[in-house]
């Protein structure tokens, strides 16, 4: 489907993208005419363009990630940058380094855009105040993941056109999900109406104050919904129970192929991945009609690439 | 702002520029256009349909965006916010004979560019350059195998090409 294009004058200014609570609906829809471009390099037998050309990203990931970090050195590569990978494990920070003098020794080695995952909500912004280099948020806490949203947000406009006046449902463990919060942003800057769906005991205790509906019922919004993005359960981040079990999870917040029944017949299903099947989403409805789970990974890359090079090219106008 | 070519004469520069092009290219079974955005894209798709029917066969066109290929990129003092737009070739450019489009051919930056973004795309048999304005003031070593109109400006004077396609009417303007 052809995508409007709003933003023809607008003019990008951001060195770092840290989240997407403080942009407007114009850098939001900016980065996603931008992300469209990118797509077809990808599709190339040489997968490959010059923009980035001897540029070096650094992925500093605290937390454990293949998805994301993978999609990131792609969308880096694709672009010519040079590729830095940091883990935790591998790293100083197991022999007591802060994340500032890891940055700091980092950035001594030349380095240009630092891809952060991390633990503690606000690290990449610490990280944006002491360094040179242009920041990107891989994941802060329970704070933002501001490109998984970028690429659901793509992935819905892609597949329909526009937000404006979706219906969205964001299902499961909403408390522990930084996923949750970006695309609740992005999504309602955009126009959606977005619903948060899960046990009260996976609901952020904040969540009145957030611009959402809440439901505590799948059943209640599934036949209303145009969107439903199903979100991992994440048992690593779960202290206590928050549900009985696994099976009546499933069976209340599932979104299994006799729920879909009462689906709208065109609604898009989504999941960030890596999915629990059988648990948030039934194998034939994670790999039917409705599915855009794999678009979504695909997506991400160019999704990616578009805010690398749109945060570089910002720091090169300010040199 | 002045007027250097009207709607009637940018019609009949692009008829002679595609008649020229179908000579050249009546023996070549390949012959695919590709414009660079932004005014080359509606030119070429013209200049294909143009040769179509010239030829009586179709004449595969696509769409060229050089962003990523422009060489101030990454120049701070080129305060300006890249476009990025899409690239829609639906063909394989490998061993085709591309007719490459654009409005102006001015510094031939954006050419250099063009055949860059290309060759990441395939090996294609030749490149031929068709541009409906040319004017003085090349950086690089590139010159126009078709050349619709040749303009005498200044140096600090613009050339605009307004097509019916994206602006009112078919018109080049000189600011």
């Amino acid at each position: 489907m052809a995508l409007k294009r709003k933003s023809r004058h607008f003019n990008w200014t951001r060195k770092h993208l840290l989240g997407l609570r403080e942009l407007s609906e114009e850098e939001i829809t900016f980065i996603l005419d931008t992300a469209r471009g990118f797509e077809e390099i990808s599709k190339r037998s040489v997968k490959k363009a010059p923009p980035l050309r001897g540029k070096v990203v650094v992925n500093l990931f605290f937390e454990d990630s293949t998805r994301t970090r993978n999609s990131f050195t792609l969308a880096a590569q694709r672009l010519s940058a040079d590729v830095v990978e940091f883990t935790k494990k591998l790293s100083s920070v197991s022999k007591g380094e802060t994340l500032l003098d890891t940055a700091r020794n980092l950035e001594a080695l030349g380095i240009d855009i630092v891809v952060i995952r991390h633990e503690a909500a606000g690290a990449p912004k610490l990280l944006a105040r002491n360094i040179n280099a242009c920041v990107v948020n891989a994941g802060d806490g329970y704070c933002e993941h501001p490109t998984q949203a970028l690429l659901d947000t793509y992935t819905i406009r892609r597949k329909r056109g526009t937000l404006e006046g979706l219906k969205i449902a964001i299902v499961g463990d909403i408390a522990h999900s930084r996923v949750a919060r970006s695309d609740m942003w992005a999504m309602t800057k955009l126009g959606a109406e977005v619903t948060f769906v899960g046990p009260p005991t996976l609901m952020p205790a904040e969540v009145s104050r957030l611009p959402v509906k809440v439901s505590y019922s799948l059943d209640e919004v599934i036949e209303h919904v145009d969107v439903v993005n199903m979100l991992r359960i994440q048992f690593e981040r779960m202290g206590g129970n928050p549900f009985p079990s696994v099976r009546e999870y499933s069976h209340y917040f599932g979104l299994t192929a006799e729920r879909m029944k009462r689906a709208k017949p065109d609604i898009t299903v989504m999941h960030p991945g890596p999915i629990n099947r059988g648990l948030e989403v039934e194998s034939e409805v994670a790999d039917g009609p409705n599915s855009v789970i794999l678009q979504q990974v695909t997506n991400g890359v160019a999704v990616r690439m578009a805010v690398l090079f749109l945060v570089n090219h910002a720091a090169a106008q300010r040199a | 702002m002045k007027t250097i070519l009207d709607s009637e004469q940018v019609g009949r520069i692009l008829d002679d520029m595609c008649s020229r092009i179908a000579a050249d290219t009546r023996s070549k079974p390949n012959v695919a256009v590709i414009g660079v955005r932004s005014r080359g894209e509606q030119l070429g798709e013209r200049l294909a349909m143009c040769l179509a029917g010239k030829l009586g066969r179709e004449v595969p066109s696509g769409t060229l965006d050089i962003t990523l290929y422009r060489d101030d990129l990454n120049s701070p003092q080129s305060h300006w916010q890249p476009q990025v737009r899409t690239t829609e070739i639906g063909f394989d450019i490998d061993d085709k004979f591309i007719i490459l489009v654009d409005d102006v051919l001015f510094t031939g930056r954006s050419t250099r560019a063009a055949m860059d973004a290309l060759i990441d795309l395939g090996r294609p048999e030749a490149i031929r350059l068709a541009v409906l304005v040319e004017r003085a003031g090349r950086e690089f070593p590139i010159q126009a195998d078709y050349v619709g109109y040749h303009a005498d400006v200044k140096g600090d004077e613009r050339i605009r090409v307004r097509l019916v396609e994206c602006d009112d009417k078919d018109e080049v303007v000189v600011e």
